[in-house]
């Protein structure tokens, strides 16, 4: 994997409390999303665009409707997966550069899910990054996070606030086995509420094998598949009891969170709920949700999480977005950074 | 500690009642006695005098994160609770503290007499011995209020669980202001009859009635006694060994709260205990005051002579639990109310105490009649009381109907936002509603109930995305939502914009078939208020 150590040139001073949003800047918005003028190319757009890059296959990051994809190439295939097979896919490596009207773009390893990436972004010696969404810590399928030299970092910002600090994941897994085994000691299905793309695939690799039965729900049985085809080892999982009445009494349970509140679940008798998720990290959180455990593991950064992230860069330009943004802009401006925040509709606090 | 923090963990893990009476009564049963009566202390709001105050608390969070405190702010506008903050954001730890629940307490409560520097210290110093789940608890015993979703009822359940011994029983010796530093758990297990002078009763409560009585009568109108609802404070009178005490149904005593009570009590016999409410009400008025100028008597230690003079009180007696020294209440209704008039038989009409008056109708459509009366004479509605129904412990469905008339109501614009506390923390879920004055809106009423979750997780999400401005805690949002606001009363104010005050406001309905421009006039409520107010 490359990674970019060439020296940094140095940019024109400008006032430590501008804006970083210059006349022409790199990157901008527009209603339909981040959009490179010099590449003339958008990044996430929330419309349908012509050359749209993604970072990451999900739903709020990946819409239908564009006239090119270019994407990692596991991400491309969960893009396939979840937009259909049609799609016009122009499939990247990371660390492979593309050159296009005098702009180089490359995808780096984003930590996020697998097949996330950052975009790295440079025209005439200014280089840009937008991470998407992204975690430091340690995951047993995505790629780690590449920290990438640029002059402008776009970060994202979902956990943006100190009170956002994540524990081992190795602990809480250890956490969900013990309470999928007190469930199971009580005849109660563990009912556990994960993104079907990304913490499902994450926690499969993180529980014990053969502990018990699991089960996924047919919207991450299909991520799993298209993340084992693209070569992710995963354990095998059940075949999901359609008919709730009569799913086995014992077993894990891995559903979309966009269930909590279905037919089956109100159906399928005894039953623990719990979520894995760093919202979890709140107890007003879990309480709202009348939720019985909440296990904090996120695919995002937590805040010394981005701090890090963000000082790897070596930016001194930090746009930031989705999420606490206000906090982390108002903490980097009194680092010294020219920090700013970009309106996305990104998350909106429900992912995590 | 240890395991005290374990208990409250495990509380705060499960939403089955079952699961929760089953962990306190393993408590109950296994901890050391001094951490049981400390535990039922602090799960029924009995909780120790606050010692550090949340400035000092804050100051010390900030030196030892080391974040700035307009961060702190951000964080615990996000959590929604001072405790919870902290712990979250101070430093790991790997030490676990072994001391008991009443040791830590007994630590909290000398470091009151402390300095400044000496409490930092205290906080720090426990900090460092404490685990995360530990120092929430430490926390939460510094700043006070430990409400974590754990009712008295669930403490009784449990209780009664424990000692095999009736909930009712057990709830009435847990009743008052008993001192957990004195109170022993074997006063609980074997109550000394001294101690039973000022404790009062647990107060019986109604459900409101679910469906209009004229085409669904909760029964014959025979078997019912009907009555006034008033709108005060509900209170119990105990006249017992020639002492007066007087309960607020918050389980307060406020004795010294309503001097111009004791007089008429102390003529009452030996032995009596009376259910009943106390309203603001001029001796020979026909109505009561508004329940606004009652607020002029509450929270205050010892009122003034001229307060007493311009807003006296009055006791309506509804019940009677205790005649002669003998537990009542598992008598008939009809027979506790025949007592219960022969003990006002000779009391004067302006008399301070006095006995609620029955409404007697030959028909449940002659009594909704009647009803529609209730906001004239200072009333809420009525109150349905089955005539064998005994006086039972909290809500019992089908003996005793609460029959409200009708709240009054208004369109509403929602112009501010703030996030919740507690369960809601995080979240958008305390309003503020405005109506037209001309072209402006004007705020007239706060709102925190009323939506479901599934609306509160739809009006959080709406008014992230139409934010105009943010002062602190509070945004002003795109006033574009209209709400029916309903509300239990209406009162000229002057410390109000608007000029009036809502009793109870809350939310109704969310109109989402409405525009701003459809929504309630100024002029409108001033209509209102015209309209309700006593006569």
């Amino acid at each position: 994997m490359a990674t970019d150590n060439h020296r940094m040139p140095r940019q024109d001073k400008i006032l430590p409390y501008a804006s970083p949003v210059r006349k022409n800047p790199l990157l901008s918005l527009r209603p339909e999303g981040l959009y490179c003028e010099a590449g003339d190319f958008y990044i996430d757009p929330w419309r349908p665009v012509n050359r749209a890059v993604i970072t990451h296959a999900h739903a709020d990051h990946a819409r239908a409707g564009h006239q090119l994809y270019l994407a990692e190439t596991s991400c491309g295939h969960f893009l396939r997966g979840r937009l259909g097979a049609g799609i016009h896919l122009l499939p990247l490596h990371y660390g492979e550069k593309l050159r296009h009207r005098g702009v180089t773009l490359s995808l780096h390893p984003a930590g996020h899910i697998p097949g996330s990436a950052q975009v790295r972004v440079e025209y005439r010696g200014e280089i840009w990054v937008a991470g998407g969404d992204y975690k430091v810590g340690a995951d047993p399928l995505a790629a780690a996070f590449e920290p990438v030299r640029c002059h402008t970092f776009i970060t994202e910002c979902t956990f943006g606030l100190p009170i956002y600090r994540w524990p081992d994941p190795g602990t809480v897994a250890q956490q969900i086995s013990g309470w999928w085994q007190e469930c199971q000691q009580n005849g109660q299905k563990a009912i556990l509420f994960a993104y079907s793309l990304g913490k499902a695939q994450r926690l499969l690799a993180l529980l014990p094998k053969n502990a018990g039965p699991i089960y996924a729900h047919p919207a991450t049985a299909r991520m799993n598949a298209i993340a084992r085809r693209s070569g992710y080892p995963l354990p095998t999982t059940d075949p999901w009891p359609t008919e709730a009445r009569k799913a086995p009494a014992e077993g894990l349970y891995l559903v979309p969170p966009a269930i909590e509140d279905s037919q089956w679940l109100r159906q399928c008798g005894s039953h623990s709920k719990a979520m894995a998720s760093g919202w979890m990290t709140v107890r007003g959180n879990r309480r709202r949700r009348a939720l019985d455990r909440g296990f904090v593991i996120s695919d995002h950064a937590d805040w010394s999480g981005l701090i890090e992230a963000i000082a790897a860069t070596g930016a001194e330009n930090v746009l930031a977005t989705h999420g606490q943004t206000h906090a982390l802009v108002r903490w980097l401006r009194e680092k010294g950074y020219r920090a700013d925040n970009l309106q996305t509709p990104f998350g909106e606090e429900d992912e995590g | 500690m240890r395991q005290f923090a374990a208990l409250v963990l495990n509380l705060d893990q499960t939403t089955s009642l079952n699961r929760k009476i089953d962990l306190l009564a393993r408590f109950f049963a296994e901890a050391p006695p001094g951490d049981r009566v400390w535990t039922i202390a602090l799960f029924t709001g009995r909780r120790p005098r606050r010692q550090i105050n949340a400035r000092l608390f804050r100051e010390v969070v900030l030196a030892e994160t080391g974040i700035p405190e307009w961060l702190f702010g951000e964080c615990y506008a996000q959590v929604g609770d001072l405790a919870e903050t902290a712990a979250l954001l101070l430093p790991p730890s790997s030490q676990t503290s072994d001391d008991t629940l009443t040791r830590w307490i007994e630590r909290i409560q000398n470091s009151g007499k402390a300095s400044e520097e000496e409490k930092q210290n205290f906080l720090r110093q426990s900090w460092a011995q404490l685990d995360r789940d530990q120092r929430f608890v430490f926390n939460k015993l510094i700043t006070g209020g430990f409400r974590l979703g754990i009712s008295q009822k669930i403490i009784l359940r449990a209780l009664a669980q424990t000692l095999e011994q009736p909930a009712e029983q057990l709830a009435h010796r847990l009743m008052g202001d008993w001192n957990p530093q004195e109170f022993r758990w074997d006063d609980l297990v074997r109550p000394k009859a001294a101690d039973q002078d000022s404790r009062p009763y647990p107060f019986c409560l109604a459900y409101p009635l679910e469906k209009d009585p004229r085409s669904c009568p909760p029964g014959d109108l025979h078997e019912w006694t009907c009555e006034w609802k008033w709108d005060g404070i509900r209170a119990q009178l105990i006249q017992r060994s020639q002492q007066t005490y007087l309960w607020s149904r918050g389980e307060e005593l406020v004795t010294p709260q309503f001097p111009e009570l004791l007089p008429p009590a102390s003529h009452l016999p030996d032995g009596t205990v009376l259910d009943g409410e106390i309203l603001p009400w001029q001796g020979k008025a026909t109505n009561p005051l508004t329940f606004q100028d009652l607020q002029k008597r509450l929270n205050r230690k010892k009122p003034g002579a001229a307060t007493v003079r311009s807003t006296p009180v009055i006791f309506m007696a509804y019940d009677l639990l205790e005649h002669n020294g003998q537990d009542v209440r598992g008598k008939p209704f009809c027979e506790r109310r025949r007592i219960l008039e022969t003990l006002f038989a000779k009391n004067l009409p302006e008399s301070p105490l006095r006995l609620s008056p029955l409404v007697h109708q030959k028909s449940w459509s002659r009594l909704a009649q009647e009803r529609s009366r209730s906001r004239t004479i200072g009333a809420e509605g009525f109150m349905l009381k089955k005539n064998d129904s005994p006086y039972s412990v909290g809500r019992k469905k089908g003996l005793w109907w609460k029959w409200k008339v009708d709240p009054l109501t208004a369109d509403a614009v929602l112009v501010y936002a703030q996030r919740g506390h507690g369960r809601r923390s995080g979240q958008f879920t305390d309003y503020t509603f405005a109506v037209w004055d001309g072209d402006q809106l004007v705020p007239f009423a706060k709102a925190y109930s009323g939506l479901t979750n599934k609306e509160i997780q739809e009006a959080d999400r709406w008014i992230k995305k139409h934010t105009k401005e943010k002062f602190g805690p509070v945004r002003t949002v795109e006033p574009k939502l209209v709400f029916e606001i309903g509300f239990e009363g209406i009162y000229p104010s002057k410390r109000h914009k608007s000029g009036l005050a809502v009793r109870f406001p809350r939310i109704l309905r969310w109109r989402q078939d409405k525009l701003p421009g459809d929504a309630d006039s100024l002029e409108t409520l001033r209509t209102l208020l015209a309209q309700a107010s006593p006569k």
